[in-house]
């Protein structure tokens, strides 16, 4: 059964139950108003929700009985022991459709005319001698009425006997109900508890804490009496006591169950603010949202429902475009935000993420140097990611107008501080024109908490768990040291620098002192701790082990102290003091900017054409050694010249099943038979060519930088590697020279010397190269490094998009149409949609060359289309089409 | 304060009593710092301890001593000399210093004091505001004094001494 209709039944039943007692006194009392308008909430609760669960035959009797409520309730009505049975037979109506639901999951054949009719006549006041009165004085208070029951009161036996057609008993609140019930359901008569309803119970949350508070000293009992049986271990209470150890624990993590709550519930308000934002903004908003059964504790849940709300908000406010400015942007009219839940080691992952505008860089940048935050020679120099993170500073908003949704500036600061107090870290992506995600991590629980025992100076401290990343004990006489830059520490972690805080320092826990860093920082341990994206070491004296511990708040006097986070009593009784991760961040001055932005410009570099190849070297026939890079050979075979054959003027090699082109690399060589040459085989798409040459030489790891360029045909030009001249080939030229069908052959002339004059012209001309084979990658690169362009190449159109999504910079993009995860049409009509490339020439590369294929190649935002094995066309397209954007 | 000191108050508390019975009247638990007799309102009172082991608590100030454990709650300890301005009491060996527990805003503190002494009832009428001339540090702790016979109790004005704490952070 839906869980919605399940809550639905134990909800109306618990209602149901209390009415009971409330009714004989109804009956007692007549006028009870507050009971009326008790009976008429229930209704109208009934009828509201019935009409949502699509449950039409309870409603309507709800409905019709609210009607005669209301008239109760207004006083123009009054309330007659006649009156009373009918409510009384419509309660138990709705009993006896909630009992038939609840047991079959459907509203019951049949239908509810008799007692509808009733309820209506009451309600309109008709087929009763009292009407004349009521209509006479509709507003009257009741006792300008109260004289009619008399005549009146056969009649409505009449009906109510007519309802109550077996027994036709007085009325009488209780005996009626049952004999209605029965009448109507048949079986099962009295108004008996709902099973349902028994399967859950209401508790009041008070009960609830209490009983996590008692556990909690329970948990601290027990550690303290483990600890007392780990020093004595002979003892006979030892048994005894790891029952007692097992028991604790089932006991903690089943009343930690009661507390928790489906995060659902925490969203179910959201649609709802959704709906009512799109139609208030004119925007179009689905929100999709997964993982509301995920659990955590009630006590979180309440701590992140208005931090969600908020950035929910946010994200329909300012994220999301109008449906105009989003097809301009070639998205769809209707903007998503999804709401994801999931758990993650301990934690609770909230994911929002939105397709909407993604956070203005540089309106940020602006409002960062209005605000004073940073100087404009600062600010210029933030990466996007590190100016993103100020929209978590205080009195931020970017937000031109301050709308009744959003932008009033105490938005973002006031998620993070939220998030931050429950232990919890707050993370942002976003992309301009592409729409933003927030990563919300949270703790399971606030109150149990695992936590590592360090000591510094002799006192001791816990750190949780959950900041710390890993231990590293250092000696200042191994590999593993402490380093200082002028008096900071800092330790080489994996090729990274971290910086240190030394525990002792940081808490003042001793004087000044006199010995050198060597001395001070000989076997100490590291506590590499992360907070958000920054990580920090902690340098402690010792380490023990781990605890669950129990989060006490800190003494108010002591609030101001941001290094702890609380503090809590250990198995041997003695008090700590629990560090906060993050306050020590703070406090050591991280202003949390992202460490993703180093990472960035790493990856920047890396992409950079500077970065080396590797190049395979060899020698065949006369002249310097060749170079050819390694990644387009396939395999090295050595082969016997024996086994060549020759056909068709071709020389042929059966090579793994099928014949193999083999070209000699230069006509010099010696190709006597009984000689075993190096073979280099080239394969791409099964298609392959071996290059038969003299001698490999080696494998070097060198930046491809022509400095002569070549002057025959299947040499790009000459460089310097390993301190020798050194060919680089075009392999792209031997393997046109025998792949007819694959490699198509075009032109003679030499491509490179209309082009090389670019190079010596300072800044090379930046071209992004998309292609999902790595053999053209490979082979287009060199062409193009070699023809003067730095050449970024990316295997497939997701990469490329990463990149334009970046802040890097093209002057051009070439891509391959046929990919597998995204066609080039595809790729192209989405980095059109991107204002930033809208004008960058693109130029597609393709074996189809149909005109219906070159149509369809400009519609979707290329600028030239070539096949893809026409170099030459390839080179003067690039350089004709870079001309003609330079010139616009 | 010596036994025969103690057994006079005592007499004292008796006698008044009698006459106490329609008059207004207050209950102290005495104390002693620094050879001074403080009073501390009982109904603040929650506990009377021994010296207990005290976690130091970095960074706090110097006024407050740590924490400690008492029966699974968490106790501040606060030393009450350095709030007075007096110098850190020298103990016998054999000596130790003893604390009372005072609940306030919901948490517990633990004032530590050199000795306690009884509790008494005192009339109102033996109450008298601070004296003009008395040094600020302790007019700024104490609701005023009461005369007994041939000592001066001082009224301990704990949320405040608390408070002070609070906003010297």
């Amino acid at each position: 059964m839906d869980d919605l209709i399940v809550e639905f039944l134990t909800e109306t039943n618990e209602s149901l139950m209390e009415l009971d007692t409330d009714l004989i006194k109804l009956e007692q009392n007549p006028n009870d108003k507050d009971l009326i308008s008790k009976i008429f909430r229930l209704m109208h609760t009934i009828k509201g929700t019935c009409g949502f669960l699509g449950l039409p035959r309870l409603e309507t009797v709800a409905h019709r009985a609210e009607n005669v409520m209301g008239r109760f309730r207004d006083g123009n009505l009054e309330v007659t022991p006649e009156y009373v049975s009918l409510i009384l037979a419509s309660l138990d109506r709705v009993r006896y459709l909630l009992r038939h639901i609840e047991e079959n999951g459907t509203e019951p054949e049949g239908s509810d005319e008799d007692l509808i009719a009733q309820l209506d006549a009451v309600y309109e006041g008709r087929d009763m001698p009292a009407k004349p009165q009521v209509a006479a004085a509709p507003a009257a208070p009741v006792v300008a009425s109260a004289s009619a029951p008399g005549p009146a009161e056969p009649e409505l036996k009449a009906q109510e006997e007519s309802v109550v057609t077996a027994s036709g008993t007085p009325p009488v609140a209780a005996p009626v109900a049952a004999a209605t019930a029965a009448a109507v359901g048949g079986g099962g008569g009295d108004a008996g508890e709902s099973s349902v309803a028994n399967q859950s119970l209401r508790v009041n949350m008070g009960v609830l804490e209490n009983l996590m508070t008692m556990v909690s000293e329970l948990v601290l009992t027990r550690n303290q009496l483990l600890q007392i049986a780990r020093n004595d271990k002979d003892n006979n209470f030892v048994a005894p006591l790891q029952r007692l150890n097992h028991v604790v624990s089932d006991l903690q993590e089943g009343v930690m169950k009661t507390r928790m709550q489906p995060i659902g519930n925490a969203w179910a308000k959201l649609p709802r603010i959704i709906r009512d934002l799109s139609i208030e903004l004119g925007k179009k908003i689905d929100l999709i949202m997964t993982g509301q059964d995920t659990e955590l504790d009630r006590q979180v849940l309440d701590m992140i429902k208005d931090p969600l709300t908020h950035m929910i908000r946010n994200s329909g406010d300012h994220g999301i475009e109008t449906p105009a400015e989003r097809v301009k942007a070639g998205k769809p009219e209707t903007g998503k935000i999804i709401l994801r839940a999931y758990h993650e080691g301990g934690h609770i992952i909230i994911e929002i993420t939105d397709d909407g505008k993604g956070l203005p860089t540089e309106k940020i940048r602006q409002k960062i140097i209005k605000n004073g935050l940073a100087s404009e020679e600062e600010a210029a120099k933030l990466s996007p990611q590190q100016i993103h993170q100020y929209i978590f500073a205080a009195g931020f908003s970017t937000a031109e107008k301050v709308t009744s949704v959003s932008g009033r500036g105490v938005g973002m600061d006031v998620v993070r501080t939220n998030i931050e107090k429950i232990g919890g870290s707050i993370e942002m992506k976003s992309t301009e024109g592409k729409g933003s995600t927030f990563y919300i991590k949270i703790p399971l629980t606030l109150a149990i908490v695992s936590s590592l025992i360090v000591e510094s100076a002799g006192e001791k401290f816990a750190i949780p768990q959950l900041a710390v990343r890993e231990l590293v004990l250092v000696s200042q006489k191994s590999e593993n040291r402490i380093e200082m830059i002028k008096h900071t520490p800092v330790f080489r972690l994996r090729e990274k620098l971290l910086p240190l805080v030394s525990l002792e320092d940081l808490l003042k826990l001793t004087g000044e002192h006199t010995e050198s860093f060597e001395e001070r920082f000989e076997h100490k341990y590291i506590i590499v701790t992360q907070v958000g994206n920054y990580s920090f070491g902690l340098i402690v004296d010792q380490v023990f082990d781990t605890e669950e511990i129990v989060v006490k708040p800190v003494a108010k006097i002591l609030k101001d102290i941001d290094l702890f986070s609380g503090n809590t009593i250990l198995g041997d009784g003695s008090v700590i003091m629990i560090l906060d991760p993050g306050g020590i961040a703070k406090v050591t001055g991280e202003n949390n900017l992202s460490d993703n932005a180093q990472d960035n410009v790493e990856t920047a570099q890396k992409l950079s054409s500077d970065s080396k190849t590797s190049l395979l070297l060899f020698t065949a026939g006369n002249g310097s050694q060749k170079a050819v890079p390694l990644s387009l050979i396939a395999r090295l075979e050595n082969v016997d010249m024996k086994m060549v054959e020759v056909s068709d003027d071709r020389m042929l090699l059966q090579y793994r099943g099928s014949l193999m082109p083999i070209i000699p690399f230069a006509p010099d060589m010696d190709l006597s038979p009984d000689v075993l040459k190096p073979l280099l085989v080239f394969a791409d798409r099964g298609k392959s060519v071996g290059i038969i040459v003299d001698e490999i030489v080696d494998i070097r790891e060198e930046s491809i930088d022509i400095q002569i360029d070549g002057r025959r045909k299947g040499v790009f030009g000459s460089t310097i590697v390993g301190g020798k001249a050194t060919e680089i080939v075009d392999v792209m030229h031997f393997l046109n020279s025998v792949h007819g069908d694959w490699f198509k052959d075009h032109g003679d002339e030499s491509f490179l010397v209309h082009d090389k004059k670019k190079k010596g012209g300072g800044s090379s001309k930046r071209i992004l190269l998309v292609d999902d084979s790595p053999f053209f990658r490979n082979m287009l690169t060199p062409l193009l490094t070699a023809a003067g362009y730095e050449v970024i190449a990316v295997d497939g159109p997701s990469k490329a998009l990463e990149l334009t999504e970046r802040e890097e910079n093209f002057d051009m993009i070439i891509s391959d149409i046929e990919m597998p995860d995204m066609n080039g049409y595809d790729f192209a009509t989405r980095v059109r949609s991107i204002e930033k490339w809208q004008k960058t020439p693109m130029v597609a590369l393709t074996s189809h060359a149909t005109p219906e294929d070159i149509d369809h190649g400009y519609e979707s935002g290329f600028d030239e289309y070539i096949a893809k094995f026409d170099r030459d066309t390839l080179l003067s397209t690039i350089s004709k089409t870079l001309a003609r954007g330079n010139e616009a | 304060m010596s036994a025969a000191n103690t057994d006079k108050v005592v007499v004292d508390t008796t006698l008044f009593r009698h006459q106490v019975a329609e008059q207004k009247s207050k209950d102290f638990l005495t104390v002693e710092i620094g050879g001074q007799m403080f009073g501390i309102p009982i109904l603040q009172v929650q506990d009377v301890l021994g010296e207990l082991k005290v976690t130091r608590i970095p960074l706090a100030p110097p006024q407050v001593s740590g924490s400690l454990n008492l029966r699974g709650r968490i106790v501040t300890a606060i030393d009450v000399r350095k709030c007075l301005g007096l110098k850190p009491l020298e103990l016998g060996p054999n000596e130790r210093r003893m604390s009372v527990v005072v609940n306030y805003d919901e948490e517990l503190y633990s004032l530590i004091i050199d000795s306690v002494g009884d509790v008494l009832t005192l009339p109102d009428k033996d109450f008298e505001t601070n004296p003009a001339t008395l040094d600020v540090t302790w007019k700024a702790v104490s609701l005023g004094v009461y005369r007994l016979h041939g000592r001066i109790m001082v009224v301990l004005d704990v949320p405040k001494l608390l408070l002070s704490l609070h906003q010297l952070n």
